[in-house]
């Protein structure tokens, strides 16, 4: 009778840093590549400097404006606008979709009025927010609020809407009522989508201030790109697109990161 | 020697109460779903302490009559009293999915509506075999586990009255072997009354004291279970009473 050997039990590889650091660097690689790719066109004359500048010179570009101080100025000043729209903008969507959420009669009342001004586009709007509010920031803030406003209200409706019936009826049968119910049952059963919300808006934020900043604007980095592109700035006027990504990138990470804290009992988020 | 009925009556009442039962009791129990008579007229009464299950087929009315007794549902006529009206009882439910808040760890779920719980509740997941997991999410529990969270958040309110809705249908035979022996021990400890709603037919023979079964709305059968527990299942009694229950069940 031969005796079986045995079976070794597979052993999971573990992760050596190398496969960690190159798993980190991943979603980095297309871009670094492109510009790579860039820049050897530049260099080798494929791409002419007055369609695009060499990747260099934006950096430079970006450099010297660091210096001197102006990059900080404008960045400070979109900032503050894309804050200030987003927490009034969101703000009420998320009040506004609480309400209707929780009370039948606030929706019935509010809900048909909310949904046919979500269907003007906010970019539409833009002759008559000059007529009302005139050039400066409060028409910038309007603009960016009502267009953030939507995103979070729809999806903070919806999560109120889609808690799960089972569980409220649970606790109601455990003596939980009222402010006690809302706070352990009905607004974390609602945080997923109101999450999301919060992911759309803070995208939106920064596509809506680069219009705003259009409205004729004295700083922001708007302002930087347009003042670039009548001086034929080209490489200012990537530094300010560059800028654009990079913040629209921050704010999708902050918000990440709100889903990983918030978010953390559940295993699809983790 | 002259005995005070009035004074046995009170000594009587606080002895049930210190054995966690109350009674319940039924009259004329209706309840109508559009133009159809779910339950029709229906008399129960339940002695504290006993432990009863509900049989029938499905859409026979059984979660019904137990969500009626729970509140969950307006009955449409009748009576309905559970305790003796001193003090309000508590009752407590446990449905066929764990429910369990997904957000919340474990040890918060026990704790739930308990004001300044924990120790109470580590108490209760001690109970069902679960303490090393206090910390743990719902997500990364199985189904058996979860289901006994549920039952020592059901548990740590020191229930007199505990409603069982189908608890360990969508458990394996396994589990749900493990689950029957853990609830008839802790019914056994506590002396709680228990109403047990259940599909299967065995479930019923191995925990109830007293077997009903509900055809199109009534009372079919009303049958007591003289076993001597610890019950045994392949037991020549157990077989034959089981098989009597199911051949009614099945309209045989």
């Amino acid at each position: 009778m031969a005796a079986s050997s045995p079976v070794s039990a597979p052993v999971a590889p573990r992760a050596r840093p190398l496969a960690r650091l190159s798993a980190a660097l991943a979603p980095w690689a297309l871009p670094i590549l492109l510009v790579v790719v860039w820049q050897a066109a530049a260099h080798t004359g494929l791409l002419s400097s007055r369609i695009l500048p060499e990747p260099w010179a934006v950096a430079t570009a970006f450099w010297n404006l660091a210096l001197s101080g102006e990059l900080w100025t404008h960045l400070k000043v979109s900032l503050w606008r894309a804050i200030a729209g987003f927490a009034v903008g969101a703000g009420l969507g998320l009040l506004l979709g609480l309400l209707n959420g929780s009370s039948r009669r606030a929706a019935t009342l509010l809900d048909t009025t909310l949904q046919m001004i979500r269907n003007i586009p906010a970019l539409a709007l833009i002759p008559l927010v000059i007529l009302w509010f005139g050039i400066d920031e409060a028409a910038k803030l309007f603009l960016l609020s009502i267009g953030v406003f939507f995103p979070m209200y729809l999806n903070t409706f919806h999560g109120i809407r889609s808690v799960d019936a089972g569980l409220i009826e649970m606790a109601r049968s455990y003596g939980l009522s009222g402010w006690g119910l809302y706070r352990d049952v009905i607004l974390p059963g609602a945080l997923p989508s109101i999450l999301v919300g919060v992911r759309f808006s803070l995208g939106l934020v920064w596509v809506l201030l680069i219009v705003a900043e259009t409205i004729s604007a004295q700083a922001g980095i708007g302002y930087m790109t347009m003042n670039a592109r009548e001086f034929l700035q080209t490489d200012v006027v990537l530094v300010g697109v560059l800028l654009y990504a990079l913040l629209g990138k921050a704010a999708d990470w902050s918000a990440r990161g709100l889903e990983r804290h918030f978010l953390r009992w559940n295993p699809a988020y983790q | 020697m002259q005995i005070n009925p009035i004074e046995e009556k009170q000594v009587s009442r606080t002895v049930d109460q210190a054995l966690h039962g109350v009674p319940l009791s039924l009259r004329g129990l209706s309840k109508h779903y559009g133009g159809r008579t779910v339950l029709d007229a229906i008399d129960l009464e339940i002695a504290p302490g006993e432990f009863v299950a509900v049989v029938g087929r499905s859409g026979c009315g059984k979660s019904t009559l137990l969500r009626a007794i729970a509140g969950l549902e307006r009955p449409d006529g009748g009576q309905l009293r559970i305790g003796s009206g001193d003090s309000r009882p508590e009752v407590r439910m446990m449905f066929q999915d764990a429910r369990l808040l997904p957000w919340k760890t474990v040890l918060q779920n026990v704790a739930l509506g308990l004001a300044d719980g924990e120790e109470r509740a580590r108490a209760a997941l001690a109970s069902v075999g679960l303490a090393e997991r206090a910390g743990d999410w719902p997500a990364v529990l199985s189904g058996g586990q979860r289901q006994r969270v549920a039952l020592a958040r059901a548990l740590v309110h020191e229930p007199q009255l505990l409603l069982l809705d189908e608890p360990l249908g969508a458990l394996d035979a396994l589990t749900r072997i493990e689950m029957q022996q853990l609830i008839e021990t802790l019914w056994t400890r506590r002396g709680f009354t228990a109403v047990l709603v259940t599909h299967d037919v065995q479930e019923a023979v191995m925990l109830a004291d007293r077997i009903l079964l509900i055809q199109e709305g009534r009372l079919a059968l009303d049958q007591e279970v003289a076993l001597v527990r610890p019950r045994a299942r392949g037991s020549a009694d157990f077989g034959s009473l089981e098989q009597k229950v199911l051949d009614r069940v099945l309209d045989i």
